[in-house]
């Protein structure tokens, strides 16, 4: 095997401006205000109150996006069937679909006046300027980023394994919950890192179906636009959290699928 | 430099990059429709004016800021960011409602369960509702922004919850119901509610085409502009 100098130059000069281009900004944002200040900011009223409600919205969202994602994963990953690649193609639709645009969507299918407004509200149920609505913006806007993960780690899991557990007389829902999910849990948990932090991120959505009003649909990024304007120091301040917890949901969910990953393969 | 000086023209039409105009979300249909009718080419960029004030802060390449308020370009000028500015316009505060609303009066939004949109009080037709609202007794205040369900960062946000069904009515300028043809109907309020609502145009400090942005400031004022705001549903600036 040959390694010619110069490619490796190019590789080398392609990863440093990714890195830069990635980092810098996040950096900037700790740059651009003192930890006291940051710290003071968040006192205030709302911004506290927004984060709560962020993180609130985003572990139902993922609470919900596991419990659906995770057997229609399975589904996808183990099953071939008619118009099986026009069904993930849909399923990963929101990956690409502007967040406004999701926002209208949703409007028109769960608003007042949209495809099924009259069956929820015969059902007494709201969720435009409601937190319901808000978790469903979530749910629908970061799905994708976990089922995708889900559906790749079921692909991935040795069938050899699962022909055993089968062999054994185990029905496909205990293969699944005993050999499956355990498995494939490095892949889970990445996915569900992944859907947790654009849950955290989202904005377009949210602001266009459920609105924005402090402690009810004020969402952290919601907030963060809001005090763009008049008080930028709060605006890096709630940055700056999220920023923080961002990254607390990326390294633990890479330290914990690590982990899995290792006792998987040990098992094998 | 030197080229700036060597080109010298002023002619907004011939200038090699249009002009970037960040304006109130309120002027959407007024300032294209100016533009047309000067031949000036220009990049619009609408948001709520207070976020744009920001942006200007922050260093943004803009030419000419409109502004819904006067104060907002006037704080600019104060902090030394933009020449002089120009009132060119004023508008009116109503209740936009759909079409075919049931609402008919300000006391009609104190009803329990009419989902109302505003703006966030940073934004000015958020802090005009504001002011509209404290003229009101303290009951009625109070039942009204019980009623309150989001704070929307600029006017075409709300009219969008208004016209896609989320919200049943919203405080907005008259020439957002003038824009959504047909689709909202106004509410005019009594004029004694009503907060003076003043638009400020300025050209911004450091902009590459001066002459341009200072043309298409001063011709604002003049017949075209004085057309297409009329048409759009802007009134004259006050006192003019």
């Amino acid at each position: 095997m040959t390694r010619l100098p110069w490619f490796r130059g190019l590789l080398v000069t392609a990863l440093t401006v990714t890195l830069i281009f990635l980092t810098l900004p996040v950096v900037a944002i700790f740059a651009n205000a003192p930890p006291r200040e940051l710290i003071a900011s968040l006192g205030e009223e709302g911004a506290l109150e927004a984060l709560r409600l962020s993180l609130q919205a985003s572990v139902t969202a993922l609470a919900i996006i596991l419990a659906f994602g995770t057997p229609a994963a399975w589904f996808l990953a183990t099953r071939s069937f008619r118009g099986r690649s026009l069904v993930i193609t849909l399923v990963e639709l929101p990956l690409v679909l502007p967040p406004a645009v999701a926002g209208i969507a949703l409007l028109a299918t769960l608003g007042p006046g949209g495809l099924l407004g009259g069956l929820l509200e015969d059902a007494g149920l709201r969720l435009v300027f409601e937190t319901a609505g808000v978790v469903v913006a979530l749910t629908f806007v970061a799905s994708p980023f976990y089922i995708r993960q889900a559906q790749a780690a079921f692909e991935a899991v040795d069938p050899t394994l699962l022909q055993a557990s089968r062999t054994l007389g185990s029905g496909e829902a205990r293969t699944f919950l005993r050999i499956a999910v355990p498995s494939a849990r490095a892949g889970l948990l990445t996915g569900s890192a992944l859907a947790w932090g654009r849950a955290l991120g989202e904005f377009g959505a949210t602001l266009v179906f459920a609105g924005s009003f402090q402690g009810i649909t004020q969402t952290a990024p919601l907030a963060i636009v809001q005090r763009f304007g008049t008080d930028f120091t709060s605006a890096i301040a709630l940055s700056a959290v999220l920023v923080v917890v961002s990254v607390v949901i990326l390294l633990s969910a890479k330290y914990l699928s690590g982990s899995a990953g290792k006792a998987s393969d040990a098992r094998a | 430099m030197f080229l700036a000086s060597g080109c010298g023209g002023s002619d907004p039409s011939d200038g090699p990059t249009p002009l970037t105009v960040s304006a109130a979300a309120s002027l959407t249909e007024a300032l294209p429709a100016y533009a047309d009718a000067i031949g000036a080419g220009v990049r619009f960029s609408f948001a709520g004016s207070d976020e744009l004030t920001a942006q200007i802060r922050q260093g943004a390449p803009v030419d000419v800021f409109a502004a819904a308020s006067t104060e907002l370009p006037d704080a600019l000028f104060a902090e030394g960011l933009v020449e002089k500015p120009v009132v060119f316009a004023s508008n009116s505060l109503v209740i936009a409602v759909p079409a075919n609303s049931g609402i008919d009066s300000i006391q009609d939004l104190t009803e329990p369960g009419v989902d109302l949109v505003t703006g966030t009080e940073e934004v000015p037709f958020g802090a005009y509702t504001r002011d509209l609202l404290d003229r009101l007794p303290a009951a009625q205040r109070e039942a009204i922004l019980a009623n309150v369900r989001s704070e929307e960062s600029d006017v075409k946000a709300a009219v969008g919850k208004l016209t896609q069904g989320a919200a049943d009515a919203a405080f907005t300028y008259a020439s957002d119901v003038t824009a959504a043809s047909g689709q909202l109907r106004a509410i005019d309020l009594p004029p004694r509610l009503q907060p003076e609502v003043a638009y400020g145009v300025t050209v911004v400090k450091g902009s590459e085409r001066p002459d341009a942005a200072r043309a298409f400031v001063a011709d604002l004022t003049g017949p075209d502009g004085r057309r297409a705001l009329r048409d759009a549903g802007f009134e004259p600036p006050p006192g003019g």
